[in-house]
């Protein structure tokens, strides 16, 4: 019962949907159309994500993870979770799961921040697809200011949470 | 997409190659976090897409075209923290944007805002984070875009 409860406001949202389909209310229908094309995004490549992160959880090592990444890791770490981010894609609510797998492996605080600016701001990918439209000085020059602005946010969110006992949770 | 669907197959048979039991626990993991988190997804991509539809493109290039100031800024800046909108189509806005007149210290606010924060994604980022951290970071996110729109004014 408490697994149907949590689906009502769905189930209710797409009803609305539905209706707006049949009676020809347009904004209800344009609202439809967004939340297909959203819906559409997420689930070619969230289930993806999570078998990744599944595979990720069962076959690599705490210590690989904790030596790479973590509290000790410096420099190198830091540079190793932005390339890591760089080269993914999708949109930011993908990079959660992943970032609690990294901070369950180990990975530092800092890291863990810095994964989601570097995930969110600068994936090459998304890059190509900046410079096309808002040119390759726009881009670039968006990046390098934006680099050492995420990675301070990581700093800062590792001095604000040291003490709190902060963990990422399994959803 | 394609690359991470051939990836993960790639992945999955090789896995499964070396070890069956295992992959299968992997995979389950994966797919019961998925689950678990389902709802929440629906219940946010549904906000998403109605906040979308209630601000069209062209009340956009009125709050921030240009002379628009510190409004614009600010229109940036808000509708940039609330909204979620995929690089397919916030990239083609931006460049629309920058057409109509938008300065690009504001477009760099717009940018960093709609890939950094997100207000509506909130719930699903505070299954995971907790409210407090999660509030903390958006906040903390919306300021370095302004930080950063500012950097961006003084080159462009």
């Amino acid at each position: 019962m408490k697994e149907v409860k949590k689906y009502i406001f769905p189930v209710v949202f797409l009803i609305l949907i539905g209706l707006s389909w049949l009676f020809d209310f347009a904004s209800g229908e344009q609202i439809g159309l967004n939340f297909w094309m959203f819906f559409r995004e997420m689930i070619l490549f969230l289930p993806l994500m999570f078998i990744l992160i599944g595979l990720f959880d069962v076959w690599v090592p705490r210590e690989n993870i904790e030596k790479h990444i973590g509290k000790e890791s410096g420099w190198k770490g830091t540079g190793l979770v932005i390339l890591l981010a760089t080269l993914q894609a999708g949109p930011l609510y993908g990079a959660f799961p992943f970032a609690y797998i990294l901070w369950k492996k180990g990975c530092s605080i800092r890291n863990v921040f810095i994964y989601l600016g570097a995930f969110s701001t600068i994936k090459i990918p998304m890059l190509t697809f900046e410079i096309g439209f808002l040119g390759m000085k726009f881009s670039l020059l968006r990046t390098l200011i934006t680099l050492p602005v995420f990675i301070l946010i990581g700093y800062l969110m590792e001095w604000h949470l040291k003490d709190k006992d902060f963990e990422v949770k399994q959803p | 997409m394609l690359v991470l669907s051939i990836v993960t197959i790639c992945l999955v048979i090789i896995s499964l190659a070396v070890d069956r039991r295992k992959t299968w626990n992997g995979i389950k993991k994966g797919i019961k976090m998925f689950l678990s988190l389902l709802p929440t997804l629906l219940f946010m991509l549904a906000l998403v897409s109605v906040v979308l539809f209630m601000i069209p493109e062209e009340t956009l290039v009125r709050y921030m075209g240009e002379g628009s100031g510190i409004t614009g800024w600010a229109t940036a800046a808000l509708f940039g923290s609330v909204a979620l909108i995929p690089g397919f189509i916030a990239y083609p806005l931006c460049g629309i944007l920058v057409k109509s007149g938008v300065a690009y210290s504001v477009i760099a606010v717009f940018i960093t805002t709609l890939m950094m924060t997100g207000f509506l994604t909130l719930p699903v980022e505070a299954r995971f984070f907790g409210w407090r951290v999660s509030i903390i970071r958006n906040l903390v996110s919306l300021a370095a875009a302004l930080l950063i729109g500012l950097i961006m004014g003084f080159f462009l």
